[in-house]
């Protein structure tokens, strides 16, 4: 049979020599092995000072944008909640009222949006199915708590501040917006800009 | 020497003596985390204060606050007994080892050892062998089949390795001609240290060391993996500290008995000639026996962070069919060498 990899080795029993029955030269070489790694550098970050740079495309806390006018862009749709595997999403929608434009994008709008951080596998699947580039997944993490209601997060957590937007730019370069308008691929599948595309796109 | 002076000598020099063994034997804690850290590519505690200095005042002040448990199936008395009979006998042995050589003050002479008992060896060996009795009863008291096992591991493990340590020291005797720490230590100026002359006696002392320490590879009593803590399971609190802390100061002993006997104790080659003041010489002794110790209790660590766990039948092999015989035949080879003129003189009769 092939082997699968190059790295078996076939075990051998050998009567062990005098010089490996005393152990001692090979307790001396393991020893040398161990004192040579009390120099190396240490790979430790040191935490609260000292942060790990995540990758622009890290999958953390959510975040639920506003559009260029300060608007929710959320209408409550709910092909998040459809996709989520671990169904971590809730949401009731309402109807926007007249006056309420600059509040609300669209004439639907999500009056409750809840997200259950102790269930999200933070897979992205949401953000994929969104097709109104409401909900994203963030650089941010979802901060520990002492109890399990506080980790359901609300629109108050959820919802961007309109004075400090949460900066996407990492996530959403222009080929990820392109990438995003087919909804035909996965997220195991690479788009090809030249390839035709016969599918109706979105919308 | 004016008595009242001596007694209060004598007194200070106790308290000085068991100070710093509790500072030695609480600073190893931190230094063991540290180097395991260290040998294992992480940098370890480093949040009490600089480089986690005081991480040792921590550790004491959770033993302190820790809920005590005294199991209700377990002999109350016996169970106490245990940790402070193991802290007992761990702090006993620093009598009589020889710290350094004596301080001369006003022409009156202050000796650096507690006590320069003419059976200082035997003394120890007995302090020693008493150790196992605070870990045998610990493990017996609890009523728990862990800590059961735990101290039966103990006890067989302290008694097969003592008889080996005992019979490397009888070779020592041979050639130093006296059971006194401080003329054991004394004979070793310059570069006479017994090491070169005792090397496998050295060796196989050092292996009953840390057998005699349950410090790894010899850990067996209280191993995690198959014991869950062996004979100190049951125990909580600051009893549970005692008992690692004996531990510790077992294992400081240990380095100023491995120093004294084999490795020159308080003495250094060649510092004789450029230092001639015999208080400076002492104090500097006191120095290079604390370097010595410190670069055993490193090589304790060291060899606990390198080198698995022993399984029980290959340490009782290692300790009645290797490190037995050669002891005996480290007699025989010093008797012969001791002897060698008879030898010779009845073979070229």
């Amino acid at each position: 049979m092939q082997a699968l990899t190059n790295r078996s080795k076939v075990v051998s029993k050998k009567e062990m020599t005098f010089m490996e029955r005393m152990y001692l030269p090979a307790i001396f070489g393991g020893m040398m092995i161990t004192f040579s790694h009390f120099f190396r550098r240490k790979p430790t970050i040191k935490y609260p000072e000292q942060k790990r740079e995540f990758s622009g495309v890290y999958r953390g806390q959510h975040v639920l944008k506003r559009d260029e006018k300060g608007a929710e862009r959320c209408t409550a749709c709910g092909l998040c909640a459809v996709a989520c595997p671990a169904e971590a999403i809730t949401m009731v929608s309402a109807e926007r009222k007249p006056g309420e434009e600059n509040l609300y994008r669209e004439e639907k709008y999500a009056a409750k949006y809840e997200i259950n951080m102790l269930r999200c596998i933070f897979c992205g699947d949401c953000e994929e199915a969104c097709p109104k580039e409401a909900i994203f997944l963030t650089d941010r993490q979802v901060s520990v708590y002492g109890q399990r209601k506080s980790f359901i997060y609300g629109k108050d957590v959820l919802v961007e501040s309109k004075d400090s937007p949460i900066d996407l730019a990492k996530r959403q370069t222009s080929s990820v917006k392109e990438f995003k308008l087919h909804k035909e691929f996965g997220h195991n599948q690479t788009y090809d800009k030249n390839k035709k595309v016969n599918a109706g796109g979105h919308h | 020497m004016v008595f009242s002076t001596y007694i209060i000598y004598k007194a200070i020099l106790v308290l000085a003596v068991f100070a710093v063994t509790l500072l030695v034997a609480t600073y190893s804690t931190y230094a063991e985390r540290k180097i395991a850290a260290f040998l294992q590519d992480r940098i370890g505690p480093d949040r009490a204060g600089p480089f986690g200095i005081l991480q040792p005042l921590a550790d004491a002040v959770k033993m302190f606050m820790k809920e005590e448990m005294i199991p209700s199936v377990s002999n109350k008395w016996l169970f106490i007994l245990g940790p402070s009979l193991a802290m007992l006998t761990a702090c006993l042995t620093g009598v009589v080892i020889p710290w350094g050589k004596s301080l001369f003050i006003d022409g009156q002479e202050f000796s650096l050892q507690i006590t320069d008992l003419n059976i200082g060896v035997l003394y120890l060996f007995s302090v020693v062998s008493m150790g196992v009795y605070g870990i045998m009863i610990g493990g017996w008291a609890s009523n728990n089949k862990y800590s059961l096992l735990g101290g039966i591991r103990a006890s067989s493990q302290m008694i097969s390795y003592e008889v080996a340590m005992g019979l490397s020291i009888i070779a020592l005797v041979m050639t130093t001609g006296t059971l006194s720490m401080k003329e054991i230590a004394a004979q070793q100026h310059g570069w006479h240290w017994n090491v070169l002359i005792q090397p496998l006696g050295c060796l196989i002392f050092i292996i009953c060391a840390f057998a005699e320490t349950n410090r790894a590879p010899f850990d067996l009593p209280e191993c995690e993996t198959e014991l869950v803590g062996g004979y100190h399971t049951e125990y909580s609190s600051m009893k549970l500290g005692f008992f690692l802390f004996a531990e510790y100061i077992n294992m400081f002993i240990s380095s100023a008995v491995i120093s004294t006997f084999y490795f020159g104790g308080y003495n250094m080659p060649f510092v004789g000639r450029w230092i001639h003041d015999p208080n400076m010489l002492a104090i500097l002794g006191v120095v290079f026996l604390f370097v010595k110790i410190s670069f055993f209790i490193f090589f304790f660590m060291w060899v606990r962070w390198t080198l698995p766990r022993f399984r029980y039948d290959q340490l009782m092999n290692l300790g009645w069919k290797i490190l037995i015989p050669l002891s005996i035949l480290n007699i025989v080879i010093t008797g012969a060498w001791m002897m060698r003129g008879e030898i010779i003189q009845l073979f070229t009769k």
